[in-house]
């Protein structure tokens, strides 16, 4: 297995956004100033995530586009279509918003969404994302190990498992009209999947606050699950004893399991995982263990029949 | 204007609009490609779209004997073949997506695919079955053929349309919205068939019970 960590991408290969899109950016500047000049700072600064630092969590594999990531999006809550949730996200309010965590903790807390934000450093991981229809992205996330927020709370001695809730709100969220999934959204981790560092609690992506399509304002990222592990926009977290019940498990128990970890050779009930479509590349790839990242988390499953435990 | 009864001329211009009007989700496509505006996954746009267009065109190629018999114009048989062609076209394209784009003639695993996904098990006869009705489409075929036999193969679109969305049904994560609306349409078409032939059955059974009592 490939040790993703020994090298991280030089800063100097990541084309930066800004110029990836420099053109685009260089027409808007003239009216974006004038537009700086008049607005108040909170207002025009709101998306950009300051001081955000590198992490040596991350991947040497070229970066997905940004336009990609954002416009290619598993997000039933606004639709089932790809491009559903970037058409539909604009109706969720990201302001004010909290998060509920509570449960099996010894400091149980309603957290602001601002308070999360500086909880702690915030740094840029390049992680891939693996979806379970078999495509694959490469994100660079901004955000936290969750663990530095599970720290704070102190679970109790019976928090076994820890439970994501999404927002439940039909208004904001068109896609819950419809019965396609049960809302709100559920996703669950056993706690020392949770405590991994790799876990991320992410906030940003490609430098800027979480875009609403890719889950805003605040989200897990499980980089060796496949995508819809990582729950979006979640406004409870909850510690538990019992393993929670997801909402992919109740649509489909023969599809999708609690683990849901990457692994080629458990396929999809339907389909093959063996390979996979990596955004913007012809030809399949390989799909890796634990999606690459075995030598990290494969100690958490060891003695486990991943066949069984899918 | 009857609608009943077209003229040759009538009918010609009506066939030159459906050809012109079924390439235009191809045309689509290929405007989308020269754009670079088939989405972050192109090669799955295009499977989606052509295998959604074969499935519409099987639907509208069904739909010509119920609305026959329905209206009377028997002209709408004459646009049949011209739909059916459409739809193989289609089938032809996506299967041709899959092969080339989607696997690159990994022919190891499109045999997986076939053998294990059951989904491409049910899809992938359903475009075969396919071929041999393109092929005898011809009216030197129909005449070789004799009508009867033609006719009785020509009734295994059934199983292809059957198929074809079974294969769609299958293989969609979890929102059933677009397969259940072509299962839907394709249970009244053949529901009507079913109806229509057990009606016959009857009224053969009534005039031959009438034919003894007399």
């Amino acid at each position: 297995m490939k040790n993703y960590k020994a090298k991280p991408i030089a800063t100097s290969e990541i084309t930066p956004k800004e110029l990836f899109y420099g053109r685009r950016e260089f027409i808007q500047l003239a009216g974006g100033l004038s537009l700086a000049a008049i607005l108040p700072k909170s207002v025009w600064a709101i998306d950009k995530l300051a001081n955000v630092k590198k992490s040596s969590y991350t991947v040497a594999e070229e970066l997905t586009p940004y336009k990609d990531v954002t416009s290619y999006n598993n997000f039933y809550e606004f639709g089932t279509g790809k491009e559903n949730p970037a058409e539909n996200a604009g109706s969720l309010k990201t302001r004010p918003w909290t998060v509920a965590v509570e449960g099996e903790v010894k400091k149980p807390k309603i957290f602001d969404i601002d308070e999360l934000l500086k909880l702690a450093p915030l740094e840029e991981r390049v992680y891939r994302l693996r979806c379970v229809e078999a495509w694959s992205m490469v994100v660079p996330w901004v955000g936290y190990s969750l663990a530095e927020l599970i720290k704070r709370v102190e679970p109790t001695g019976n928090a076994k498992y820890v439970e994501f809730i999404s927002l439940h709100d039909p208004e904001q969220m068109p896609g819950q009209k419809s019965s396609v999934l049960e809302w709100p959204y559920r996703e669950g981790l056993r706690l020392d999947e949770a405590m991994h560092p790799l876990t991320l609690l992410a906030v940003g992506l490609y430098g800027e606050a979480l875009p609403n399509q890719n889950g805003a304002p605040i989200r897990v990222v499980i980089p060796w699950k496949y995508g819809f592990k990582s729950a979006k926009s979640i406004v409870k977290i909850r510690f538990v004893e019992k393993p929670p019940v997801t909402s992919w498990m109740q649509a489909g128990p023969g599809e999708y399991g609690f683990y849901s970890n990457v692994n080629p050779e458990v396929d999809h009930a339907r389909w093959s995982q063996a390979k996979e479509r990596r955004i913007g590349e012809f030809f399949k790839r390989k799909t890796l263990m634990f999606n690459g990242y075995a030598d990290d988390v494969g100690q958490l499953y060891a003695g486990m029949d991943l066949k069984k435990d899918f | 204007m009857k609608l009943k009864n077209l003229s040759n001329k009538t009918i010609a211009i009506i066939k030159i609009v459906m050809f012109l009007l079924a390439l235009i989700p191809l045309a689509k496509l290929g405007w989308l490609a020269y754009q670079d505006d088939l989405g972050a996954n192109p090669i799955e746009k295009i499977t989606r779209t052509t295998g959604y267009w074969t499935l519409t065109f099987l639907m509208i190629t069904l739909a010509a004997t119920p609305l026959k018999k329905l209206t009377g114009w028997s002209w709408l048989i004459r646009l049949r073949r011209m739909l059916g062609l459409f739809a193989f076209f289609y089938a032809a394209l996506h299967f041709s997506t899959y092969l080339v784009l989607d696997q690159f003639f990994d022919w190891d695993s499109i045999i997986k695919d076939i053998a294990k996904r059951p989904y491409i098990t049910v899809g992938f006869p359903a475009f075969l079955l396919l071929i041999p009705l393109a092929v005898t489409s011809t009216d030197d075929m129909i005449r070789l053929l004799g009508g009867k036999r033609w006719k009785l193969l020509h009734r295994s679109v059934y199983f292809c349309a059957i198929g074809g969305v079974i294969h769609y049904w299958w293989l969609v994560k979890k929102d059933l919205t677009n397969p259940i609306t072509f299962a839907l349409i394709l249970a009244l078409l053949l529901g009507f068939r079913l109806f229509y032939w057990l009606g016959s059955i009857r009224k053969q059974k009534l005039s031959a019970q009438l034919a003894t009592l007399s």
